[in-house]
């Protein structure tokens, strides 16, 4: 009887279990998929290529987008890695325990700023002092939020690295510095890359912070200092649209914006399995 | 663990301070030349003192083994004659130890690091080639020019006893290599860097019995270049390659004298009893 009642009690949890997961994971294929259909079959090679037509004239791509995207994702990696990595390596070697535990704590706050109101920020230092909207506003916004996963994630990379290492560095006679530089950070390096490239993935999505920076172009941006177009917003104002084939480029824009992610994404992880395989 | 109540803390304390200083006197081996000296050495964690008043010699081009059970404070002392305690938070050290007459509290302590070189309980080497991790203390030293290092490197492998079997696969990842050859690696990357002494902390603890007779013969062969002090687990290590054994006990050293002397004829109960396996 007893055991009828555990059985039972294990199939019911076994199956909520597996339509959880079922649920999670096909979240994802759908949206692949839907994506694939629609946004997949009507890429042309314009879309890499040409700028985008006025409204009723067919055919045009995002070429401006995809380099404006481009464009942004360097300045936040310029800005966000160095202040994250650094920041990271003096959490992890230098940080004394009560400070390193208010830094921690900011940097999760930071973390969990809304986008758009980094957006007002990098708005109200770039945007109002030079009047008008521009490629460097967007990547600092995008940079920004790089940073606090950047600190987390070099904090926990270099942590992972063997106590043992470091002080078979300092035992030869090497500085701590010296022993960070030439140890720890090239033992941690595959992780140190990796958590790079999946945040610039994250970000390379955001739309909210660009809309008040970046703001958008339907032509060639003419530089640094002037507004940009980038993919994510591009997304956003074609598919608002009422327009039927500014909607079918959003879907291609989507489905490029989700391919560029997931290489980056998959690539990373690649670059981490691999290295974890042959150190161990 | 608790500190010792006051009473017979103070009365060891005492005796362990005069006792080895009358050894010094009484047994110091007629031809013996004092390498590194200890003097009345205490050392804190915190709150808890974990070695008290210690005071002995470690002679020059000899082998010197510290036995003792767990927690006596043998790696402890071990790890201050090469200052690499500095890396623990609130460890506190008062006494004198002197290397060649220089106290070692006044050098820098990365020349200390360099001229008295440690091997550690597990290995742990860095996730690089064998050549570069054999070239690693070397290139930060500086002390071997650019093409004198194929040759320093093969010297240093040489003297470990590992040459032969890596010669053909210098640039693969030392992480391909057997625990024991790990271990000889290490050894090889200390001496590497010509140290005047070598501290053994369990070199052999990680070890099979054959990859432990290697690293015995190995301490055999270095003694002639180099002053070799090893902390070990194993009674019969300690009997088999030290020509000095010093036995401790809840932070202090109950007794040093030759090897011989220590497993023959023990001056000290304790000694005997823990030799004996009574205890420990």
């Amino acid at each position: 009887m007893l055991s009828l009642r555990r059985k039972a009690v294990n199939a019911v949890m076994l199956s909520l279990t597996g339509v959880c997961t079922f649920v999670a994971v096909g979240t994802l294929l759908f949206i692949l998929g839907y994506l694939f259909v629609h946004g997949g079959s009507s890429l042309t090679v314009d879309f890499f290529t040409k700028l985008p037509t006025p409204v009723g004239e067919p055919g045009g791509g995002m070429a401006n987008a995809i380099v404006g995207s481009a464009k942004l994702l360097l300045i936040a990696t310029c800005i966000g890695v160095p202040i994250g990595f650094l920041g990271g390596v003096y959490l992890a070697e230098f940080g004394g325990s009560a400070f390193s535990f208010v830094v921690r704590y900011t940097t999760d706050l930071l973390n969990g700023v809304p986008s758009i109101v980094i957006g007002i920020f990098a708005y109200t230092l770039i945007v109002l002092p030079q009047g008008h909207f521009s490629t460097l506003s967007g990547g600092l916004a995008l940079g920004v939020m790089m940073i606090p996963i950047a600190i987390r994630s070099s904090e926990d990379f270099l942590r992972a690295v063997p106590v043992s290492l470091r002080e078979g560095a300092m035992a030869l006679g090497a500085s701590k510095a010296k022993t960070i530089f030439t140890v720890v950070i090239p033992a941690a390096k595959a992780g140190l890359i990796t958590g790079i490239m999946l945040n610039v993935a994250r970000v390379a999505g955001e739309t909210a912070p660009l809309i008040f920076t970046a703001f958008g172009n339907r032509f060639w941006s003419r530089g640094w200092e002037q507004p940009t177009a980038s993919l994510p917003v591009m997304i956003w104002t074609y598919a608002i649209s009422p327009y039927k084939d500014w909607k079918q480029q959003a879907w291609s824009a989507g489905f490029v914006l989700l391919m560029l992610v997931l290489t980056i994404n998959v690539t990373a992880r690649m670059i981490l399995s691999k290295r974890g395989h042959a150190a161990r | 663990m608790q500190a010792p109540s006051p009473q017979p803390a103070s009365d060891v304390t005492m005796r362990s301070q005069t006792f080895p200083m009358q050894m010094a006197e009484e047994k110091k081996p007629a031809g013996e030349l004092s390498k590194l000296s200890a003097t009345n050495l205490n050392f804190h964690y915190g709150t808890f003192q974990a070695l008290h008043g210690i005071s002995m010699q470690v002679y020059d081009k000899r082998v010197t083994a510290f036995i003792g059970p767990s927690g006596c404070g043998k790696s402890t002392f071990l790890r201050t004659l090469n200052r690499m305690y500095e890396t623990i938070r609130n460890a506190r050290v008062d006494g004198e130890i002197l290397l060649d007459g220089e106290d070692i509290f006044k050098l820098e302590v990365s020349a200390l690091r360099r001229r008295v070189g440690m091997v550690f309980q597990r290995p742990n080497p860095f996730p690089k080639s064998i050549f570069d991790n054999i070239a690693y203390g070397p290139r930060i030293n500086g002390s071997v020019s650019g093409s004198g290092i194929k040759d320093h490197v093969e010297q240093s492998l040489r003297r470990a006893a590992l040459w032969d079997e890596v010669k053909d696969k210098l640039h693969d990842s030392a992480y391909g290599l057997s625990g024991g050859q790990q271990q000889r690696l290490c050894i090889a990357r200390a001496l590497a860097v010509n140290p005047e002494v070598l501290l053994l902390d369990e070199p052999c603890s990680s070890l099979d019995p054959i990859a432990t007779a290697k690293i015995e013969d190995l301490i055999f062969q270095l003694k002639d270049s180099c002053t070799i002090v090893i902390v070990t687990h194993n009674m019969q290590q300690a009997a088999r390659v030290a020509d000095f054994t010093g036995f401790f006990l809840m932070g202090k050293l109950i007794e040093f004298d030759n090897t011989t002397v220590i497993f023959k004829n023990p001056a000290k109960k304790e000694t005997e009893d823990y030799i004996t396996g009574r205890f420990g």
